[in-house]
């Protein structure tokens, strides 16, 4: 299940885990990544807290924990090359897993006609 | 937020939108931030090649003598800037602050002896206080005019002279710091030998009408490339050029600035003009005794950006404040963080280790020498 919020995350939700990212939009309007950090595996968030943080040459920008859940797993790639987020947003630079702590909740996210809606 | 329907337009302004600039509000003016390349590309272009920049929200003042005796703008003006004037010759620029009664910085601008007056270039966002200033304190002896029909623009980088050099021949025989007029295209244009970034490079006044047909000549040569403010600042934060508001403000003095290259001999305790300058009490006493704290350098031992507003510490556990950064990214030629702000006189050695508390953590990061660039200036 593809789901994505109006903070321009996208998460692939496999059996409780979604595996989450930024948009191929968020990725053009923060422009070249050159710093990543990500939470670290095992720290639980509440949906809407800040979870990782991303850098362009000019801004620093939140990534929000887009459900209630526990972190699982993350892509040190990206953290590594940074670049990979601007090259490859929706597939090799996924940011983190999250084991959902209520798998329904994604449920109310949107759907991918209705993000592609959202962003024009 | 300002509304960005009350926004000023430069006379470029509908270029940068064929161009694919992102437009920002900045000081009143809609301007490009980036351009399709971005922040990134742009920066590096700029030193590799050569890049534009619509600076034309900067503000063009002209003082002319009353007298016709340069001489007296220069002297009048000497009452405003620490800096020598009077010794400026024609054809030649150079950096100056407007202080005042505490030592603080009202604005930085450039001053440039044009024979029969004195141009300034001012900041977008002080342009309006600085001409009534100017109007106030000068008016007298000198006629001071806004050249508002004027258009600014840069082109820097080392392929700058010789992308020039095809619309103008004479410009290999100006170094650093020149000023002269040229006919550009058939366009009467004032050129300078300077500029922002820390690369050789020219500023060229125009008038507004034939801004654009400039602009698009040069941006026809392959080595040129529009550049926006992102790739702008990180230029000139890479070469240790302060941001006025950011790294210079009316609560940092010229020598806790670090900028006391600015304040020539003459206008020095001994010099043949000591002094005669707002706040000279305060800034010559610290020439002669050092300020409690200094602008200097920072490079951070990781990768992570410490920006402006982030405070420092001389300890890991953030309990022994140590001053706090004024401007701070991340450097794309020097492909590293650099960043640089106000710390305490006993920290501010080259190579003193310090803390920068970023989100909850306190990084290292290291006091360094400016520029963080070799500038490559042709003097």
């Amino acid at each position: 299940m593809l789901k994505f919020t109006e903070e321009h995350e996208w998460l692939k939700i496999d059996g409780g885990v979604a595996t989450i990212g930024i948009t191929e939009h968020a990725a053009g309007q923060l422009g070249d990544l050159v710093f990543v950090e990500l939470p670290e595996v095992g720290a639980t968030f509440s949906k809407g807290e800040s979870c990782a943080t991303v850098e362009s040459v000019k801004a620093a920008s939140d990534v929000y924990c887009p459900l209630d859940g526990e972190i699982v797993d993350v892509n040190q790639a990206i953290v590594d090359d940074p670049a990979l987020v601007n090259s490859d947003p929706q597939g090799k630079a996924w940011f983190f897993k999250l084991k959902l702590a209520d798998p329904s909740s994604a449920d109310a996210l949107l759907d991918e006609a209705a993000y592609k809606e959202l962003v024009g | 937020m300002e509304s960005i329907s009350r926004l000023k337009h430069t006379p470029l302004h509908a270029l940068h939108l064929s161009l694919g600039a992102r437009m920002v509000p900045f000081a009143g003016y809609e301007m490009p931030v980036q351009y399709h390349e971005g922040v990134l590309k742009e920066h590096l272009h700029t030193r590799a090649a050569a890049g534009l920049f619509d600076v034309s929200h900067m503000g063009q003042i002209a003082i002319r003598p009353r007298s016709g005796r340069i001489a007296d703008a220069a002297l009048a003006l000497e009452r405003l800037v620490p800096v020598d004037v009077l010794g400026l010759a024609e054809g030649r620029q150079r950096y100056a602050l407007f202080t005042n009664n505490e030592g603080g910085i009202l604005d930085d601008l450039m001053i440039a002896n044009r024979g029969d007056h004195l141009f300034l270039i001012v900041n977008a966002a002080c342009k309006a206080a600085d001409f009534e200033y100017l109007q106030r304190g000068l008016g007298d002896s000198c006629l001071v005019t806004m050249l508002n029909d004027r258009a600014l623009i840069a082109l820097q980088g080392p392929r700058a002279e010789a992308v020039l050099a095809e619309l103008w021949a004479d410009i290999a025989s100006m170094r650093f710091m020149d000023v002269a007029e040229a006919d550009i295209h058939d366009v009467g244009c004032v050129i300078s030998r300077s500029g922002y970034t820390g690369e050789d490079g020219f500023e060229i006044s125009i008038p507004a009408a034939s801004a654009v047909d400039v602009a698009e000549r040069l941006l026809e040569h392959p080595d040129v490339m529009p550049i926006g403010l992102g790739a702008r600042d990180s230029l000139r934060l890479e070469a240790g050029l302060c941001l006025y508001g950011n790294d210079i403000d009316t609560g940092t003095t010229p020598v806790e600035a670090a900028l006391e290259w600015a304040i020539q001999k003459s206008r020095r305790s001994g010099g043949e003009r000591a002094g005669g300058f707002p706040g000279a009490d305060r800034i010559l006493a610290e020439f002669a005794n050092g300020a409690s704290r200094r602008r200097v350098g920072l490079r951070p031992d990781g990768r992570a950006p410490v920006r402006g507003g982030v405070k420092l510490f001389a300890d890991p556990e953030g309990k022994v404040a140590a001053g706090t950064v004024t401007s701070g990214g991340f450097g794309p030629s020097v492909d590293a963080p650099v960043a640089m702000g106000y710390v305490d006189a006993a920290h501010a050695r080259s190579g003193t280790k310090l803390f920068a508390e970023v989100r909850g953590k306190y990084l290292p990061v290291t006091v360094s020498a400016l520029p963080f660039v070799e500038q490559s200036y042709k003097r």
